[in-house]
């Protein structure tokens, strides 16, 4: 038998069932991890992968090894040429430098380090983002599929991919065909026999010859007429749909009062993060402004948003009237499809909650797509506050607003708009 | 085979052939013995695929592979490791995977050294002859995949995966380290277990009339000890006598055994095989270019590579490359013209045949054996050694020797004991099992130099070799006296 040489380079892809095997194993830990990246990740960073960091002891494989520290041990160290016999060598200096290719054979896991890295695919992180958040299945496809253009049937073409063949209607178009050309070539018969007894009447034997010959030629054609023919085939055509207006802009109204604690942004950021994500799927380019307010607001980056901190009370109108100033400076309606997001606890006083109401069924909700509220906080005290009591009263398919203390309780504030898709 | 001139960085598949084959023609000049070959190339995902498998193409699956994957990856990809430029396993026709990322000249070392110096260093040493069948392990490994496979489906992923971690985790005591193993033959291998799997059931459904009667012939040897002699194969211990495994378990526990067997020669050949191989990448590399096969930039760029691969840092861990190809220069050289000092340590090859005395060296020895006869005063000088000692609780090492023609013999003794197997895999055999009491099962680590077991992988693996076993298990290291130690 002689050598052979093979390319292997096309087959990738092995690693994969390992890889959901460890993924699957690593469930819990790896929750954790998605944890701290919500709460470290841009809202834009939502749609990618991300790399987390895995301690070991998550994924332990443990084997019966020597403990290097007991007994006694001897080493051979290659390259002295400043110790003698005798002279003492610190641990913490031996140990640095017995790093590297180890002696002997064999390398336990007991010297390496006690985390590993990996990044987890954009489908891997997402879906164990949506694990919590308890999204319907057909959702969650729906998120998790890149569709990068949308294509909608257009009908019957001549010309196409012969995959697309369309059966019937080419039958069609042949049986069509071949009716035509039969009835054509039997005026064409019927006219050259008529031609055959003018010219036998005449009596030129040139002439009854000239058109016998003709007759005879137009019956050789018969069965001529091909059953299929190129010009029959037709092909299913699928045509790129743009949508009237790719872009839209995303509004993020937080409270930030200190009553808004660690969690309830916690709440707020899962929320904001699956608006952007369904937002994303729809719509081309996606503009995020981020507004918070304590008794004033400001437009600010996203990650004072999530991360400052601000004394004051609450005025919500203040954010409100923010909202509608940007959108008529920045993102006129006919150019833009506007979202609005609120996250509060729902502390509002006075006559705020319903000026803020009112502000928003009146000036806000004409011009926006959507505007959805999610009350964050603990339990007993929603549905009863203020501003809950205030927004009540709006009615339009354009709102929706819902109170959220888990997280799974996220999904249900913005099913409605989920629904919406065609 | 075309005239060989080869130049510059690209390469194409045939030019990887026609270097594998000009290197055939000058290694049979050396009488090298090969498989036949068949390269691979591959790219850098498929080379950490072989990591995780040490180089099987084909392996049953497993999360801890997927683990082992994503840290390789990790690695790779941070730019902390840089992927080996080939991994060659020892079947026959024997598998070498290329990196495609290698450029020409890579490509001229490492199909020499893989190719022709792993290749007949695998055909030729005793250990692969006696404990590998290179003909049967890709079969095998199918095998096992398909079982394990099979097992998933019947019983349950989950369950599965708890054996195989189980099981996993004693794979280092899942070795015949003195008796040799029988051999792989995967149609065998599939009638027999049809048989073990019949008689299993038929015994178990035994046990159940029985299992009230004491058998006249087990009551009277009650006492007996079992096993007589100490096991040292705990797998096969397992396989064969745990109480409440489940045969498709037994099954797995031999798959699990007879791969770690497939990889013990190599654990004990590092230093012979990687500097046997090294030795003759950098002469055929010479010859081809001697013959004109390839041009001075080619050369440069292969010794360039094959200096760092040699390079030993200094007060570091040893380099088995080094150390290797060190080693079997200096036994060509004292065949050669050997000094009054080689003939004093080494008089048994002083003066031979020097390719004879490598062969039979290569086929005959493994690291630790070939470090005690071969090692001579010289290299160790060259390599400027010292030894150090410490022992528990002192916070310091104390130089015990340094080169010299004194301290030759000890630095000799204790480089050799370094590579024995020992000094990395701890000695564990099952002394006693209680058949007719508890059931319960007792191991006993051999301790030397007092060293002991690292405790919470010790515990954490009893509980594995519990879940196994089923009732309890006890674990003691004991010293040469027979006296314990400690137990965990």
């Amino acid at each position: 038998m002689t050598s052979v040489i093979v390319d292997r380079r096309s087959q990738n892809g092995k690693s994969t069932g390992n890889r959901q095997r460890v993924l699957k194993r690593l469930n819990g830990a790896l929750k954790a991890q998605v944890d701290k990246l919500v709460a470290r990740h841009k809202l834009q960073d939502t749609d990618k992968g991300a790399e987390v960091t895995i301690e070991r002891k998550d994924a332990t494989e443990p084997r019966l090894i020597l403990e290097p520290a007991s007994g006694a041990s001897g080493r051979i160290i290659p390259g002295n040429d400043k110790y003698r016999v005798g002279d003492k060598i610190s641990n913490s200096a031996s140990q640095a430098q017995g790093r590297g290719s180890g002696q002997g054979a064999g390398d336990g896991d007991s010297d390496e380090e006690d985390t590993f890295r990996f990044v987890l695919s954009r489908e891997e992180y997402l879906s164990l983002l949506f694990d919590e958040l308890e999204l319907p299945a057909l959702v969650k496809k729906d998120l998790l599929e890149i569709d990068e253009s949308k294509f909608r049937r257009g009908g019957v073409v001549r010309y196409g991919n012969p995959g697309n063949v369309c059966v019937v209607r080419t039958f069609k178009a042949s049986i069509g065909r071949r009716i035509a050309a039969e009835a054509q070539r039997e005026e064409a018969l019927e006219a050259a026999a008529a031609a055959v007894a003018v010219a036998r009447g005449i009596g030129t034997p040139a002439l009854v010859q000239a058109a016998e010959l003709e007759l005879k030629e137009l019956g050789d054609r018969t069965g001529e007429i091909p059953f299929l023919d190129p010009i029959d085939l037709r092909h299913r055509s699928l045509v790129e749909v743009q949508s009237p207006c790719t872009a839209a802009v995303m509004f993020c109204l937080m409270d930030v009062s200190s009553s808004m604690d660690e969690n309830r942004k916690d709440l707020a950021k899962r929320f904001f993060m699956l608006l952007y994500l369904f937002l994303t799927r729809k719509y081309k380019k996606v503009d995020l402004v981020f507004i918070r307010h304590t008794d004033e607001a400001q437009e600010v980056d996203e990650d004072t948003f999530f991360n400052g901190t601000q004394a004051g009370s609450t005025k919500v109108r203040s954010a409100l009237a923010k909202m509608k100033e940007i959108i008529d400076s920045r993102y006129p309606a006919s150019h833009y499809n506007i979202f609005g997001a609120q996250a509060s606890d729902g502390d509002s006083f006075g006559g705020d909650p319903t000026e803020s109401s009112e502000f928003l069924l009146s000036q806000l909700l004409p011009a926006a797509r959507y505007f959805v509220y999610a009350e964050v906080g603990d339990r007993p005290m929603q549905g009863s506050t203020s501003l809950w009591t205030a927004y009540r009263t709006i009615d339009s398919d354009h709102f929706n607003m819902a109170a959220v203390s888990a997280r799974n309780e996220v999904y249900p504030v913005l099913a409605k708009l989920f629904q919406k898709e065609p | 085979m075309r005239d060989l001139s080869l130049s510059g960085s690209e390469w194409t598949l045939d030019d990887l052939l026609a270097i594998e084959q000009a290197c055939a023609r000058h290694a049979s000049g050396y009488a090298l013995d090969t498989f036949p070959n068949q390269m691979e190339v591959i790219t850098s995902e498929q080379m950490l695929d072989g990591y995780v498998s040490g180089g099987l193409p084909v392996n049953y699956g497993h999360w801890s592979f997927g683990k082992h994957f994503l840290i390789e990856n990790a690695k790779y990809r941070s730019g902390e490791n840089s992927l080996a430029y080939e991994i060659v396993i020892n079947t026959n026709p024997c598998i070498a995977y290329l990196m495609e990322d290698n450029s020409l000249a890579m490509q001229a070392l490492v199909i020499p050294h893989a190719c022709i110096g792993h290749n007949s260093f695998s055909k030729g040493n005793y250990l692969f002859r006696q404990w590998t069948q290179p003909e049967a392990i890709l079969d095998y490994m199918l095998f096992a995949r398909n079982y394990v496979t099979e097992c998933e489906e019947r019983y349950g992923i989950d369950r599965v995966e708890r054996t195989l971690d189980a099981l996993h985790a004693l794979r280092d005591q899942g070795l015949d380290k003195y008796k040799r193993p029988s051999k792989l033959d995967t149609r065998k291998e599939r009638a027999e277990q049809a048989k073990r799997l019949l008689a299993a059931q038929e015994t178990m459904r035994q046990a159940e009339y029985y299992s009230l009667v004491p058998h006249p012939a087990e009551a009277a040897k009650a006492d007996a000890v079992f096993p007589l002699n100490p096991e040292e194969n705990l797998l096969y211990f397992i396989e064969k006598h745990a109480p409440k495994l489940e045969p498709w378990q037994r099954e797995l526990a031999r798959i699990v055994r007879k791969i770690a067997q497939y990889f013990y020669p190599q654990r004990q050949t590092q230093v012979m095989n990687e500097g046997w191989a090294t030795f003759w990448h950098h002469r055929l590399i010479n010859d081809m270019y001697d013959a004109g096969q390839i041009d001075q930039g080619i050369l440069l760029e292969c010794l360039h590579s094959h200096t760092n691969v040699i390079r030993q840092r200094e007060y570091s861990g040893v380099n088995p490359y080094a150390l290797g190809f060190a080693a079997w220069n200096e036994i060509k050289r004292v065949c050669e013209k050997p000094t009054a000092e080689d003939r004093e340590y080494l008089p048994d090859i002083a003066g031979k045949d020097w390719l004879e005395t490598f062969h039979d060296t290569m086929q005959n020895y493994r690291d630790e054996s070939f470090l005690l006869q071969f090692l001579t005063p010289r290299l160790v000088r060259d390599f400027k050694m010292m030894n150090i000692q410490t022992r528990e609780g002192l916070d310091h090492w104390v130089v015990s020797d340094t080169a010299g023609t004194e301290s030759f013999k000890s630095i000799r003794s204790q480089l050799s004991a370094a590579y024995r197997l020992e000094a990395s895999m701890p000695e564990i055999s099952v002394v006693r099992y209680a058949r007719d009491t508890d059931r319960k099962l007792v191991l006993h680590h051999q301790s030397y130099d007092g060293k002991m077991l690292m405790a919470t992988q010790a515990q954490q693996t009893l509980k594995h070799l519990r879940s196994l076993w089923g009732f309890d298990v006890s674990l003691e290291s004991v010293d040469q006296s027979g006296m314990t130690l400690k137990s965990y």
